[in-house]
């Protein structure tokens, strides 16, 4: 028997919008679940004071800072060297053998998953190179993790300045540095924006990487060799070791939180700067 | 005085190539002491009791991973069974048939939810999937199907996303030329837009699975972490990246060895997945 196409396109129509719906269901339920369940554990005295009892009691606060201190020096590593890296690929060479052997580079690494870069800091940063668990190694480790985000998108927006803005800028007699320094770069800003405030996402959400090279001290590191702990493994050591659920769903609301608020300034300002260039 | 300038533009450029060099060497780094690690028990036990071994006893001399290739197979497989199908059709109700006001409020949420880190995944999958799973199915909960579960939710970003960008990429001549020939919606989903977004789809499921095979913490809160092949749905069992992450903060001598050794197998796995991704994209693109 053949089935009318026309009850067959009615039929396809609401099993997709059920689906579709399901699954939106599902992705804010989760954010509803930590929101709901975490939201009364916060207050001012849970991020402001040092956990006690291994965090069975207490605020999160050093947690806080070692992941401000994380995400923040890494991004100060890896933005000259990404940007450098677009800037190279997108001003200074055609396409050749040696960008695409750069391209296969970065290609590589933005797909090696989390746990191998955990593994590679940990033999050679924390144990060969000495520096121990140390929030040096985990910025380091965490640096050459961002970096393609930060490559991949600031190329994005370099090539998507458009390329009379550079002709005039040589045509008044301006070097390539100077024209990239004070046309290119300020009008990709935006676009190189959005990568950093991305990666800052990436580097606070991480967990695998980061336990095997920064520790999990919850102590707070006053200096880079001191090792320390990131809010995202204060949380996973929360939930996995059962020390309290209370705490974990209020780590849990201060996690997620700060990243929704970078990668929603990512969005933001990603569509400022689209609606600028179209 | 013009030398100078030159001579800073020269400076500048050898600085730039140093840094894009740095990409490459920190490639070159990581392969050199996961491998450099990871080899030398390999060579020393055996690439065929390592990887088809069936027993990990590491501090007894034991070094087999093959129920964990096959776990991190299997969950894997699970993930994208459930998480395939949901996101597509998602993609294709936001792409297709959603107004645009929704796909306006839709799209962003979605893809903020890629943001959220796994190991909150992996807590809700513990107080909320396990127990359910426990209760209404049996066993102890932690086990294949609750780890496919909650992987197959945390790739449903990544698949929506990258499917919608391939859907709406079609061309609108194709809907249209479709329509004109009598094609109800449906059918013009399934004949023409989805095998003209073929590509794309399908990278969309590789790099799901490229991130459900590497996923770590939510595995290891989830999967029950034992060391042999499920047999059933609800067995635990321990994936690749899960038997790294539990025992590397401890292990040392050849126990430690065979921690980077999974690495190594990891690290194959991966790159033929992204070499398929990347080999599939570029021959359409070629075409």
């Amino acid at each position: 028997m053949r089935i009318n196409p026309r009850i067959t396109n009615r039929l396809v129509r609401w099993g997709l919008v059920a689906q579709a719906y399901c699954t939106v269901t599902v992705l804010v339920l989760i954010i509803g679940i930590i929101f709901f369940k975490g939201f009364p554990q916060v207050n001012f005295a849970f991020i402001f004071s040092f956990p006690q009892d291994m965090g069975r009691h207490g605020g999160i606060f050093p947690a806080i800072v070692g992941t401000i201190q994380l995400a923040l020096l890494s991004i100060l590593l890896a933005t000259p060297l990404g940007v450098g890296t677009a800037i190279f690929l997108t001003e200074y060479t055609r396409e050749s053998t040696f960008t695409k052997l750069i391209r296969f580079g970065v290609e590589s690494l933005a797909g090696i998953p989390s746990i191998l870069y955990g593994l590679f800091g940990f033999i050679f940063f924390v144990i060969k190179l000495k520096m121990g668990w140390s929030l040096l190694a985990g910025v380091l480790t965490l640096t050459i993790m961002i970096l393609p985000t930060i490559i991949r998108t600031s190329e994005e927006a370099v090539r998507a300045v458009p390329r009379q803005l550079r002709i005039v800028s040589y045509s008044l007699s301006a070097s390539k540095w100077e024209t990239i320094k004070k046309v290119v770069l300020p009008a990709a800003m935006p676009g190189i924006l959005t990568g950093i405030m991305l990666s800052i996402g990436r580097a606070v959400g991480e967990t695998a990487a980061i336990i095997f090279t920064m520790g999990s001290s919850l102590r707070l590191p006053l200096s880079l060799m001191e090792s320390g702990r990131t809010m995202a493994v204060h949380f996973y050591i929360l939930a996995r070791e059962g020390i309290s659920m209370e705490k974990a769903y209020g780590t849990a609301v201060v996690l997620v939180l700060s990243i929704l608020f970078v990668n929603i300034i990512a969005y933001y300002i990603m569509n400022k700067a689209i609606a600028r260039y179209s | 005085m013009i030398d100078r300038a030159v001579l800073k533009e020269q400076f500048v450029k050898w600085v730039l190539v140093a840094f894009a060099l740095s990409s490459l060497l920190f490639l070159f780094l990581i392969f050199a002491f996961i491998l450099g690690e990871g080899l030398p028990l390999f060579l020393k036990v055996g690439v065929k009791k390592i990887i088809l071994g069936m027993k990990w006893a590491p501090t007894k001399g034991y070094f087999g991973i093959f129920p964990m290739i096959i776990s991190s197979f299997l969950v894997t497989v699970g993930a994208l069974v459930i998480g395939a199908p949901l996101g597509l059709s998602c993609a294709i109700y936001l792409s297709e048939y959603s107004g645009k006001r929704m796909k306006i409020l839709l799209k962003p949420a979605i893809e903020l939810l890629a943001g959220i880190p796994s190991v909150v995944f992996g807590f809700l999958g513990v107080v909320y999937i396990v127990p359910l799973v426990r209760n209404y199915l049996g066993g102890s909960g932690f086990s294949l199907i609750s780890t496919s579960l909650v992987l197959g939710i945390m790739i449903l970003p990544t698949i929506i996303s990258i499917s919608f960008d391939a859907l709406v990429s079609v061309p609108k001549t194709y809907r249209e030329a479709s329509a004109a020939m009598g094609a109800t919606k449906w059918q013009t989903i399934y004949k023409v837009i989805i095998p003209s977004a073929k590509s794309g789809i399908l990278a969309s499921f590789i790099l799901g699975m490229g991130r459900a095979i590497g996923e770590t913490m939510a595995v290891i809160m989830i999967a029950g972490n034992a060391l042999k092949i499920p047999t059933s749905l609800l067995d635990p069992l321990r994936t690749l990246t899960g038997n790294i992450a539990l025992e590397l903060a401890y292990a040392t001598g050849d126990h430690r060895l065979a921690l980077f050794s999974t690495g190594v197998v990891l690290m194959i796995i991966i790159m033929v997945l992204n070499y398929i991704a990347n080999f599939g994209i570029k021959r359409k693109i070629a075409k």
